[in-house]
């Protein structure tokens, strides 16, 4: 009937993320080999074991093929034309945020991220990455005295070694995957997170990744560790300015429960997507895992996926520890000609341990979205269960989405459950909310935050909201 | 309740309408004033149905011709919310399910998208549900469907009466009911009827579309309209559908045959 209603014909709304911060950044010669692993270790003064750390995984990288398996498509990545190291040129880290480049500062505070101590989030610690280091991290104090550990893994590194040694590629070994190998070898900075036994951490804590270098991959890796009857809620964010050449953003997260220990992990990943037609963006390729160790502990992964031109990722949980408990809550969005391919692996070892699987894709514009997940049960998991639930929404009739669900049990007595589910957006839907008054953009966003309500009530109630609102955003434009 | 003084609110002058390249509307005309209360009769595809979703504004009927004033204002240029919110309402015949979205949440977004139009106060949830519970009265509704998502896993009649409780807190100028009547018992019909006769008041206006006396014998029509071929053929009182109901729609297919010649 009008022109605004009609498929496809409103302009989606820019990506509000995409500016450049104009700072001076110290980065090394593109390529990899042998010389940059080792010189990105002595960048970072690092001890030997990391060092040998870092060079067995290169050794093994450099004998892996990266994954062809997911319903991905994309030009070769040509990994010698890469930067696998940038930082803002300034003194070692600050002790005060006073003394941290205003730059920086305000470069967060465009984020929404405020670091400074009259602004900044109450009852949220963050910890801001910025290209390859951490610049900053707030509320380091008051979290130290509740024997909390929050800071840089760089910093990690050199203040707790013994922590990082121990516990480093502990959960995703180096040569787990190509991804992972080529992270082990090159990463530069990310979380490290220690709650020491029976502690309830007094904060949400939260790292939030910038990459702002146009040419330069970013590898963080992010380790958090609790300890018996510990517990810790984290959260993610990340945002990337607008080039048009594609960037490589290759995590790797790590988490380890031990006995009743808890460790809740949300994400809202809003890298640069590539423009309408596919140019630019972040491709996303992360291995995070979670290791329940102990007895009774429990390990959730909630995550919010909207941008990125690719995403390849799969939080996982080993679920060792008897009656153990793994959650994965996802919500991955995906317009114009983004890709995802992205679920989760449940692999039951103890007995009774427990998962759930929450997924909802939905897919706008020409983009593909596919879900792939693996319960696995193997034979020592007696009284095992698993619940799936995928469901999949469809917005305008270019976009795709696919279920891929594997399921491998070897334990007669356990149980999996899958449900599966697609719908649509229909017009008739629309006209419905439409002539009760309510805009169409918002009858969207109802719809869709309705078809995502099992996700957003696990995300820590600041987040939700913004996850909503980011969703709306997203979407804007994509349907008619 | 006919007024020779009252407001016209509604004002159809030779409307056009096709769906796709099927031309549907061939030039009706209707005008509805403030108190009264028409009823529009028709076989299937008549045109009653796609007259009642181009005045709210459905996107896959596309006006070809003709105009339809609204209170004195232009409506085919305003967007479907547009329309809602300045009191003009929908009773569809087919409720659509929306799963996820919560009925509460859904009535106070539109109640409120209204009543910002009419520069009234935003109804916290609070106070919204006060509201809520005192209009449920006039559908007999259980609360329980308060909490359900839209329409999802309504009966027939329970999605009726979710339209009509929709009514009653949009407060219309003019309310179009599209069919309500079908698929009721005939409980569910009294008390359908009953909540239209209720929210009907000399300053709103109602438009039954419907095929059967059934509905005229609950809600007693000031003004009848046959529907034929796309055209109003003979609009007449509520005599006129006892007539219908007497004669069948065979009189009406003969008049039409006739004016198609011409």
């Amino acid at each position: 009937m009008s022109s605004s209603t009609s498929v496809g014909d409103l302009v989606s709304q820019p990506y509000k993320y995409g500016f450049v911060t104009d700072i001076e950044t110290d980065k090394i010669d593109k390529g990899l080999s042998e010389d940059v692993v080792r010189l990105i270790s002595s960048k970072k003064d690092e001890p030997q074991f990391l060092l040998d750390f870092r060079l067995r995984a290169y050794k093994q990288w450099l004998g892996m093929k990266e994954p062809d398996w997911a319903a991905l498509g994309h030009p070769a990545i040509d990994y010698q034309e890469m930067i696998y190291y940038a930082a803002p040129r300034q003194q070692e880290k600050k002790l005060s945020l006073d003394e941290v480049d205003p730059k920086l500062l305000e470069t967060f505070d465009k984020l929404g991220i405020p670091l400074s101590e009259q602004k900044r989030l109450s009852n949220v610690a963050v910890d801001a990455v910025f290209d390859s280091v951490s610049i900053a991290t707030t509320y380091r104090e008051k979290l130290a005295e509740h024997g909390v550990i929050f800071c840089s893994i760089s910093e990690a590194v050199k203040d707790h070694p013994e922590l990082i040694e121990r516990y480093l590629g502990t959960v995703v070994p180096s040569n787990d995957n190509f991804f992972a190998a080529l992270n082990s070898a090159v990463f530069s900075d990310g979380s490290f997170v220690f709650i020491p036994k029976g502690v309830a951490c007094p904060m949400e804590l939260s790292t939030y990744f910038r990459i702002n270098s146009g040419d330069t991959g970013q590898f963080e890796r992010t380790l958090i560790v609790a300890e018996e009857g510990a517990s810790v809620s984290y959260l993610e964010g990340c945002t990337a300015p607008m080039f048009d050449t594609n960037q490589l953003h290759a995590a790797v997260v790590e988490l380890v429960t031990l006995d009743d220990a808890s460790i809740k992990y949300s994400t809202v990943q809003n890298w640069y997507a590539g423009d309408e037609n596919g140019v630019g963006g972040i491709y996303n390729f992360v291995t995070k895992r979670g290791h329940c160790r102990g007895d009774r502990s429990h390990i959730s992964w909630t995550q919010v996926e909207t941008g990125s031109a690719i995403t390849w990722k799969y939080p996982s949980c080993v679920l060792q520890g008897a009656e153990s408990v793994g959650e994965f809550y996802s919500v991955a969005l995906t317009n114009n000609l983004q890709q995802a391919d992205t679920g989760t692996k449940m692999v039951h070892v103890g007995p009774r341990t427990r998962s759930t699987i929450v997924s909802k894709g939905i897919s706008a514009g020409r983009s593909s979205n596919s879900y792939r997940g693996l319960v696995q049960i193997g034979p020592k998991a007696m009284g095992a269960r698993n619940y799936s639930q995928c469901d999949s929404m469809l917005i305008g009739d270019q976009a795709a989405a696919n279920t891929y669900p594997y399921i491998r049990s070897q334990q007669p007595e356990a149980s999996v459950e899958h449900e599966a589910s697609t719908c649509r957006i229909s017009a008739d839907q629309l006209f419905y909310l439409q002539s009760r008054g309510i805009g169409f953009e918002e009858a969207v966003s109802m719809m869709v935050s309705g078809f995502c309500r099992d996700v957003f009530n696990q995300l820590p109630m600041e987040f939700a909201a913004e996850a909503d609102k980011l969703l709306a955003l997203k979407l804007e434009g994509s349907v008619g | 309740m006919i007024r020779p003084d009252a407001d016209t609110l509604l004002e159809i002058v030779d409307l056009q309408a096709r769906v796709e390249d099927k031309p549907i509307l061939k030039g009706v005309n209707l005008t509805i004033k403030a108190g009264e209360i028409h009823a529009v009769m028709g076989r299937n595809g008549s045109g009653k149905s796609t007259l009642s979703k181009v005045l709210a504004g459905h996107p896959a009927y596309t006006v070809t011709g003709g105009s339809v004033l609204y209170r004195g204002a232009n409506l085919l240029d305003l967007e479907p919310e547009q329309r809602a919110r300045l009191g003009l309402f929908l009773g569809f015949q087919y409720p659509v399910e929306i799963p996820g979205v919560s009925n509460l949440e859904f009535l106070r977004v539109s109640t409120n998208a209204r009543r910002g139009e009419k520069g009234e106060e935003e109804l916290d949830t609070f106070a919204f549900e006060d509201l809520v519970r005192e209009r449920l009265q006039v559908v007999q509704m259980d609360p329980a469907f308060l909490e359900r998502s839209v329409n999802e896993g309504f009966s027939g009649g329970e999605k009726k009466r979710n339209e009509i409780l929709q009514m009653a807190l949009l407060d219309p100028l003019v309310a179009i009911l599209d069919e309500t009547d079908s698929g009721l018992d005939i409980d569910a019909l009294r008390i359908v009827a009953g909540g239209v006769n209720h929210l009907a008041s000399p300053d709103n206006a109602t438009l039954l579309i419907t095929h059967y006396q059934r509905l005229l014998d609950v809600i007693t029509p000031d003004y009848v309209h046959v529907m034929a071929g796309g055209r109003i053929l003979r609009t007449g009182g509520k005599e006129l559908a006892l007539e219908l109901e007497d004669r069948g729609y065979d009189w009406v297919d003969q008049e039409l045959a006739v004016l198609e010649v011409v």
